[in-house]
């Protein structure tokens, strides 16, 4: 169990890119993705703004390089491509497995959703739909996305809420820990659903501007779309196949706030623990953490429970803190991965993307977040958070390599 | 890696909340499904929390309490669940709303009950329990993978109590919709008759079944899990079988420690073959059982199989009504493997043991 893990690729899709080059380029210019609804059909186009990939169903299916006839889910597009990129940026080649056994662990919150709420009343009464009731399963994108890499052995898939992607990474790095897998790749993947947007419009916790996370005016998040996958390798099978080393996963924990059903507690005690046993994890010492990029939804209730926790955790010394949610949206099962990878890339070129739409520092808190892109600032070690309803609440953390 | 199992929980279409019961009163499901022998929900939930709670979230915190008061445990070191589809019947209210409504007038409680954790993120507050909290959704191997994760956890530290759970729910929306699709009998032929007819399709069910898993001894432990495999699109009934042998390597046992297998089959003549082809084959000298006839299709079915093997494992009965063949039965049991597989697709190994 004293496996070191490691990460060899990265693939990404979402508002800001539809590849990790693009979505860098995008964070560098704090280019947001977040703006009026244009793809998804819903009546809320015109009063809720999301972060949405402007490709249509069809389009993403070229991008896969999949026949969209065979009952490709939106979200199952978004996972395919992603997790491709992860797949080959870390030099192997799509369905040819090589010797090391290969699992994979992925995430999603509403599955097929998207193909579900168009055809609900047609998987009732006819049969010109139904193939569509088996990709409403949450298992249906991992199974696409394992048939496209070529992966036989550990499919599995979670699911809780804003957190799963980054309980998937850590149930991976667990698997290859133990020695069950050498190589897993991990993330997950969700399309922007009417599902989505009408249930957490119900909650009134969308904001109708672009979100601004840890400001003293905040008023809510914003959803996005994406899927955000990462190859993660023993360091001795990596090292043996003379593999890029991206960085290296060296903390991790998953604490429960076990407070409400939805709201997190007051004080952020699940989060506190998320982040003080991913440290006690990795034995770090929390005056190493460079930088943090916080789950930073935008809501009242997220920042400022966050917050407090960062504060207990590591006041009055606090590293630097961003949301890149105000770039991105909130991508749900998603967002624990494509954070992990705007992580990775803070490691990887020395730079920590800026908090955009921020203005005033919150009255609860000492910190304001990061404002502007640092590009001077060395970066070894960064926390990347996330944290779900039913208080799911996971902390990642990944160190220079 | 092992866990002993200190307590167990389960709601099925059998009686099976009492735990000092084990089948002697077989139900009959006379319908074209199966649905829960289900307990006064009043005598373990609080009026004032039952009312917001939909059916499956009633079922699952009642089988965890039944399971902890079982093993005489309060506090958790993590709750591990399986669930191939969670909240259905919830994200079926939200969704018929929104859609008969035009997206308008909506309120929040079934979005929020939707959510796949719900049930394991409910216990947790109903605990004050601030540990690791998981939800595997992958069809039939949900449970398998909620029980791997909870060997690791105990693998990583023996002391830990983890409460292990497996549920799903079958809704009248999902059961309309899935048996378009081709997979269920049309023909209400009651479910112990599940494998005489050998037509298309089998019968749905549910259940929620929860086990209280410990590393540590105890004489009142009730069995352990040994290990669990799973393996995706094989492409040989060959295969299949050389990934069990390969399995049983794993624990260094072979076919012939195996005491007791309790297969999958579920009456879809088009998918039980591989089941048949293993029987005469690799499975030929071995006492043969099933299930699903007793609590039906469904994803998480495993964990009503493995209800079953614990309760054999520890009463050393093997109940006349899941036996397939009629070899002559030797005591003690001490291993049992459960075989399933769905579709051809996912297949999955459990095996328990004595302890």
């Amino acid at each position: 169990m004293h496996k070191r893990v490691v990460i060899t690729g990265m693939g990404i899709i979402c508002a800001i890119g539809k590849n990790a080059e693009e979505a860098f380029i995008s964070l560098k210019q704090s280019r947001s993705g977040i703006g009026p609804i244009t793809i998804l059909k819903t009546k809320n186009k015109d009063n809720i703004p999301a972060a949405e990939i402007k490709l249509s169903d069809a389009e993403l299916a070229d991008l896969a390089g999949v026949d969209i006839k065979n009952y490709h889910t939106r979200t199952s597009l978004l996972g395919i491509i992603a997790a491709k990129e992860a797949f080959e940026s870390a030099g192997n080649k799509c369905g040819k497995p090589d010797e090391i056994l290969t699992g994979i662990v992925s995430s999603t919150t509403v599955g097929g959703m998207d193909k579900t709420e168009k055809h609900f009343y047609d998987f009732l009464s006819n049969n010109k739909y139904s193939q569509y009731i088996l990709t409403h399963d949450c298992s249906d994108s991992t199974k696409k996305i394992a048939d496209c890499l070529g992966i036989r052995n550990f499919l599995i898939t979670v699911s809780t809420a804003c957190s799963s992607s980054a309980n998937a990474i850590m149930f991976g790095a667990r698997l290859i820990k133990h020695g069950i897998i050498e190589r897993v790749i991990v993330g997950g993947t969700d399309a922007l659903s009417k599902f989505t947007l009408n249930g957490f419009n119900s909650l009134m916790i969308l904001d109708k501007q672009p979100c601004r996370p840890f400001d003293d005016n905040r008023n809510g998040l914003n959803l996005g779309e994406g899927a955000g996958y990462l190859i993660l390798e023993s360091e001795e099978v990596a090292l043996k196949n003379k593999k890029e080393i991206l960085c290296e996963l060296t903390g991790y924990a998953n604490a429960n706030d076990a407070y409400h059903q939805t709201a997190s507690s007051p004080d952020g005690f699940g989060q506190y623990l998320a982040i003080k046993q991913a440290l006690e994890k990795n034995g770090l010492s929390k005056e190493k953490i460079d930088y943090i990029n916080a789950h930073g939804t935008g809501t009242d209730n997220n920042d400022l429970s966050e917050g407090i926790a960062i504060e207990k955790v590591f006041a009055p010394n606090i590293p630097k803190v961003s949301s890149t949610k105000p770039f991105t949206g909130h991508t749900l099962a998603a967002s624990g991965a494509v954070e992990a990878i705007f992580s990775i890339m803070s490691i990887k070129h020395q730079i920590i993307f800026p908090n955009l739409n921020f203005s005033e520092k919150m009255k609860e808190l000492s910190f304001k977040p990061v404002e502007k892109i640092i590009t001077d600032s060395e970066i070894n070690h960064v926390i990347s958070n996330s944290f779900g309803f039913g208080g799911n609440d996971t902390s990642l953390i990944f160190s220079k390599y | 890696m092992e866990a002993f199992i200190r307590g167990i929980g389960n709601i099925s279409p059998q009686f099976t909340y009492d735990n000092s019961m084990f089948l002697e009163d077989i139900r009959t499901h006379d319908a074209t499904f199966m649905k829960c022998v289900e307990p006064n929900y009043k005598e373990y939930i609080k009026p004032i929390q039952m009312r917001r709670m939909g059916r499956i979230l009633k079922m699952g915190v009642t089988a965890a309490g039944i399971c902890l008061r079982d093993a005489g445990i309060e506090m958790l070191d993590g709750i591990i669940i399986g669930t191939g589809l969670g909240m259905m019947a919830d994200t079926e209210k939200f969704l018929k709303s929104m859609i008969d409504n035009d997206e308008k007038f909506l309120t929040p409680t079934s979005f929020i009950q939707s959510t796949h954790n719900t049930i394991g993120a409910y216990i947790a507050v109903m605990l004050k329990c601030n540990k690791y909290n998981y939800t595997y959704v992958h069809d039939n191997l949900s449970f398998e993978s909620a029980l791997l994760d909870s060997m690791m956890c105990l693998e990583e530290e023996h002391e830990r109590n983890i409460l292990l759970g497996g549920i799903d729910e079958l809704t009248d929306i999902y059961y309309k919709m899935t048996d378009r699709v081709g997979f269920w009998k049309k023909q209400a032929i009651g479910n112990l008759k599940m494998l005489e007819i050998g037509d298309k399709g089998s019968i749905p069910g549910e259940g929620s079944s929860f086990f209280l898993l410990t590393g540590k001894e105890d004489p009142n432990n009730y069995a352990k899990f040994s290990g669990v495999n799973t393996f995706y699109n094989p492409e040989s009934i060959n295969e299949v079988r050389d990934d069990i042998i390969k399995f049983l390597e794993t624990k260094e046992l072979t076919i012939k420690d195996i005491d007791l297998i309790i297969l999958g089959l579920n009456g879809d003549e088009e998918w039980d073959f591989v089941y048949r082809e293993l029987q005469n084959d690799l499975f030929k000298d071995n006492v043969q059982s099933y299930y699903k006839h007793l609590c039906g299709e469904y994803y998480t079915s495993a964990a009503f199989a493995s209800w079953l093997a614990v309760n054999i494992l520890k009463r050393q009965i093997i109940p006349q009504a899941i036996l397939l063949n009629k070899p002559e039965i030797k005591l003690p049991v001490k291993n049992i493997l459960i075989y399933n597989h769905l579709r051809n697709i996912n297949h999955s190994v459990i095996l328990l043991s004595a302890c």
